[in-house]
């Protein structure tokens, strides 16, 4: 069988920046945005012969927010990698955005195109939270938004929430999901709030302006989402994403197996010929590089090793609920994974946070919230 | 008799208060003496070690020898430079005591700083002759001629023929080489009178042994004598002498007078041949050793731990390597239950304490776990046996011990007027007896406490310098012992007793001070598996608790779109900080909590 890759492509582009949002996202580059889709399509001839006779199987547009910019961009997009690439029959091609963004017609124009799944960044069903978030949507912007995607033919979408927020409680969170789970949304993605440097909200967190939820709500809350989505049907198959029979997110499941996929776009992360590198972050600068060189501004190129493909496989795999299978591990490496990790599987098996499975070993109940401290004996 | 080269010689030392412009100053009469080539000006020469540019500090003397030409007299000018701080006064007092004079570097802008005062007074105490000098006068806010006011006002110097240079741009710094040249006096002594030189400075040299930096007061010296230092009383062959240029050192073949040179003579320890020193000759030796001679005392002990117990060996080799050119800094093994195998090491003081520890740290590229600094108390045990103890573990229990005592010192702390309060406070919590105060000068005062030793080897001088906006300048000598009530105040983690965290403190303060280890500890050490009590106790009394929780949680949760190199990084540090723990007992402790808990007055 032909081996498929998964293809990333960036969007940088928003209408505000996010509090709380450390990505390479930037509002006020609107006049970027024609010479940034310019650039893409270079990028997407340059690896259209640098990845020659791939299958591609998952496509994700991500941002950003895709969302924000004209319609016509994604579809062109999205109409030259299916030109350039061979693009499997049953490949999922998902394409992000934020509910304030959204409306019939550029619906429409995505299903058009070829898209087959939304994700939508929802975060809060709380107006006082979405504020903190500083987010610019009203939660009945987000209703519309579902409504109008199902009515145009995309049945198949992702919510994206978040906890922990500071000021919120567990009745709030709680009502959130409840929201999503009467909204029977396919696929929930649930992130616990992490304040990273740089961000307004590291800021604030060190003056004391806002107060971060104490690790034992955190958790609360977690188990309550894990509870409560398992209870009305949903499948538990990664740390923080659950999603109904048949809807897991085959783009993210290919990154925590390791499998090869290529980002492009300012910024965006690629897994190639047992290589990983990214394209520089400066949105000006990737558009001036692409036309000059035509190639993209890769830098970081970091040699994969057999040693560490095996950690990773490890520290990636075992996110998902399934874990690691020893048959997939020998499949893969051609060497037993007992051989390679006897010793850090006993002692995280001793210490409870592994548990064995029929084909392998996965994170136990109380590993899901130590997960770290599962990783680093990997690494 | 005298020889017409003494003439021609001046010997001098720059003194500056940081960034007052030093380095930059010494550098350009290098560079307008001809004695640098381009390529060597873009660093600054005297400032040898990475530490002393970053820090802006000088911690080794160095000496330099220029030739200037004024029409047709060359003559022989010799900068000397000093360490500049409290724990080398005594070495800062060798290196005046080889010259004839000082220039002093004032700031335009800022005017004369306290710390430059005390160095002007121990120049003014070697009968130096002082050439003022205004530098920066190229920045905006220089105020020349409000400078020299200060500097007579305040000095008593005549400052009305300062030169008003830039040492950065160039402006008018010659004229700093024709007023050392006519202000500072030519030096005295006599060629044909037995020798006698002072040490002012060594270094080892593997190929050489140690050189030794000298000025020689009387008398000469030839390659092939015997020479023999005075004090120690050590014997040596002089091997090697000559004159230290900015490229190295240039042989010759004999010292006179007068002059300032290098000495080698195949000496295996730095210890032989101490600042301070006086060198003769065997052979026809002076009468009398010259004055200041002082053997150096550590006054602050701590341990010293490599972070990886592996890397023990590793350590012992720095400290000998940097004992062979630190003749001040002493160690011995010592063991701990929680660090493993170490050292017991003395020092001048904080500062010198921190500066060995950083170098091992970065030339020898050891992590290190160092102990809460001590000093030497003198304990009466009941049968009336008198013991020195400089580390907590080997304080005999209370019932064992008749009395204590404690070194003391007397601490001159001069300040703007304006701080008088702040300091007063500040040496009454840490058990000050004040002395006496003076105004030198209208709005600037020098005050005199009696300081208990162990109070200022924390984090005095930090405390200090944040209570006084940074103006306060800091000295200290040994006065002696007395009597004090001191007690070992214990740490537990999870029930067992840390002894690398233990400390002998005053009664009065332990309660306060175990409350705010606790409070310290439970910031630094991370959530374990496990609930961790953290108890601070004296004897098998617990006067503070504090609990560090169980972790609940540790985990990304988010995507990072593709970028897993983003995750691996984060879980690497966690990994390296994992590594930096200590296990004591059941409990991990990070390296930082062993240091943090020195500085609790923040």
């Amino acid at each position: 069988m032909e081996a498929s890759i998964s293809i990333y492509i960036h969007i940088p582009f928003c209408m505000s920046k996010c509090l709380y949002c450390d990505f390479n996202s930037f509002s006020g580059l609107d006049n970027l945005i024609e010479s940034y889709f310019y650039a893409l399509e270079k990028e997407i001839i340059y690896y259209s012969f640098a990845a020659k006779g791939k299958n591609v199987k998952t496509v994700f547009i991500g941002g950003g927010t895709p969302s924000y910019v004209d319609a016509r961009y994604m579809s062109s997009t999205l109409n030259h990698l299916k030109d350039n690439f061979k693009i499997n029959k049953d490949a999922e091609i998902s394409i992000e955005s934020n509910p304030g963004t959204l409306d019939r017609i550029k619906l429409g124009e995505y299903v058009n195109a070829g898209f087959n799944r939304l994700s939508i960044g929802l975060q809060s069903t709380h107006e006082h939270l979405l504020e903190t978030l500083g987010r610019k949507h009203r939660t009945e912007d987000f209703l519309k938004s579902v409504n109008t995607a199902r009515q145009e033919g995309l049945q198949n979408n992702n919510v994206d929430l978040i906890f922990g927020i500071p000021g919120q409680t567990l009745s709030q969170w709680e009502d959130t999901i409840k929201y999503i789970i009467a909204l029977n949304i396919e696929h929930i993605s649930c992130y616990s709030l992490k304040i990273e440097k740089g961000t307004p909200f590291y800021e604030a967190l060190g003056k004391k302006a806002i107060v971060a939820v104490s690790d034992e709500i955190d958790r609360e809350m977690y188990h309550m989402a894990v509870k409560m989505l398992c209870e009305n049907g949903y499948e538990h198959y990664e740390i923080s994403n659950f999603a109904r029979e048949g809807s897991r997110c085959m783009h993210n499941i290919a990154y925590w197996k390791c499998e090869e996929y290529i980002g492009m776009g300012a910024g965006a992360h690629s897994f190639y010929n047992n290589k990983r590198f990214n394209n520089v972050n400066n949105v000006r600068e990737y558009i001036l590089r692409m036309e000059k060189d035509k190639s993209p501004p890769v830098e970081n190129i970091l040699n994969i090793d057999f040693e560490e493909s095996m950690s990773e496989y490890m520290i990636m795999g075992l996110r998902k609920a399934d874990g690691i299978s020893e048959k997939s591990f020998k499949k893969r490496f051609d060497v037993a994974l007992f051989s390679v990790y006897e010793d850090e599987i006993n002692k995280l098996l001793k210490k409870g946070f592994l548990q064995k499975t029929d084909k392998g070993f996965k994170l136990s109940y109380s590993g899901l919230d130590l997960a770290n401290k599962v990783f680093i004996e990997f690494i | 008799m005298r020889n017409e080269r003494h003439d021609r010689i001046r010997n001098f030392c720059i003194i500056a208060h940081i960034d007052h412009g030093k380095s930059t100053l010494a550098d350009r009469l290098l560079e307008i003496t001809g004695s640098l080539t381009s390529r060597e000006k873009t660093e600054q020469i005297l400032d040898n070690m990475d530490l002393e540019r970053e820090r802006g500090i000088t911690i080794k003397a160095q000496a330099v020898k220029m030739v200037y030409k004024e029409g047709q007299d060359e003559y022989v000018l010799n900068l000397i430079d000093t360490p500049g701080h409290v724990d080398f006064n005594y070495e800062v007092s060798r290196s005046l005591a080889a010259c004839e004079g000082a220039v002093l570097v004032v700031d335009a802008a800022q005017g004369i700083e306290a710390q430059t005062l005390a160095n002007v007074y121990l120049a003014l105490e070697h009968d130096l002759e002082i050439i003022p000098v205004i530098n920066k006068i190229d920045l905006p806010g220089a105020r020349p001629d409000y400078v020299k006011k200060e500097i007579e006002d305040i000095i008593g110097l005549d400052a009305s023929r300062a030169p008003l240079i830039s040492a950065k741009t160039g402006t008018n710094t010659e004229q700093v080489l024709k007023s050392i040249v006519e202000n500072i006096p030519a030096p005295s002594g006599d060629i044909g009178a037995p020798l006698k030189a002072l040490v002012f400075d060594s270094f080892y040299d593997s190929y050489r042994g140690v050189i030794v930096y000298v000025r020689i007061k009387e008398g000469k010296v030839q390659i092939g004598e015997t020479i023999k230092m005075m004090n120690t009383g050590k014997k040596f062959v002089v091997t090697e002498l000559g004159t230290m240029c900015p490229g190295g050192l240039i042989q010759a073949r004999e010292l006179l007078a007068g002059e300032v040179g290098y000495i080698a003579a195949s000496i295996k320890n730095v210890k032989d041949a101490r600042v301070g020193d006086t060198v003769t000759l065997f052979d026809n030796p002076a009468e009398k050793p010259l004055p200041g001679y002082k053997k150096a005392n550590p006054m602050v002990f701590c341990g010293i731990y490599p972070a990886d117990g592996a890397k023990y060996p590793d350590l012992r080799d720095a400290l000998e390597k940097l004992q062979l050119n630190d003749a001040a800094l002493s160690f011995e093994p010592e063991t701990s239950a929680a660090l493993g195998f170490g050292f017991r090491c003395g020092f001048l003081g904080l500062l010198h304490m921190e500066i060995i520890q950083e170098r091992i740290e970065r030339e020898y590229d050891l992590d290190l776990v160092t102990t809460a600094p001590s000093v030497i108390y003198k304990i009466m045990k009941a049968g009336g046996e008198m013991i020195n103890v400089d580390n907590p573990t080997n304080m005999p229990c209370a019932a064992e011990i008749e009395k204590m005592e404690e070194p003391v010192v007397r601490a001159s702390i001069m300040a703007p007027a304006d701080y008088v309060g702040n300091i007063m406070d500040l040496a009454q919590e840490r058990r000050g007896i004040f002395k006496d105060m003076e105004y030198i000068e209208e709005d600037r005062v020098n005050i005199n406490y009696e300081l208990p030793l162990n109070e200022i080897v924390y984090d005095f001088f930090d405390a200090l310098k944040s209570r006084t906006k940074g103006y306060a300048s800091f000295d200290y000598e040994f006065l002696g012992y007395q009597a004090s009530n001191l007690v070992k105040l214990d740490i537990m983690l999870n029930g067992e007793i840390v002894d690398a965290l233990s400390f002998i403190v005053h009664s009065d303060k332990a309660y306060a001070r175990g409350r705010r280890m606790a409070e310290k500890l439970k910031e630094t050490i991370p959530r374990q598996q496990f609930e961790i009590p953290i108890q601070a106790c004296i004897g098998s009394k617990i006067i503070a608790r504090e609990t560090v929780r169980a972790y609940r949680k540790d985990v990304l949760s988010k995507c990072y779109g593709g970028d897993i190199t983003r995750k691996k990084k984060l879980l690497e540090k966690q990994k390296e900080g994992k590594k930096r723990m200590r296990q004591v007992g059941s409990v991990e402790v990070p390296q930082e909590a062993f240091m943090s808990v020195l500085k609790l007055d923040t």
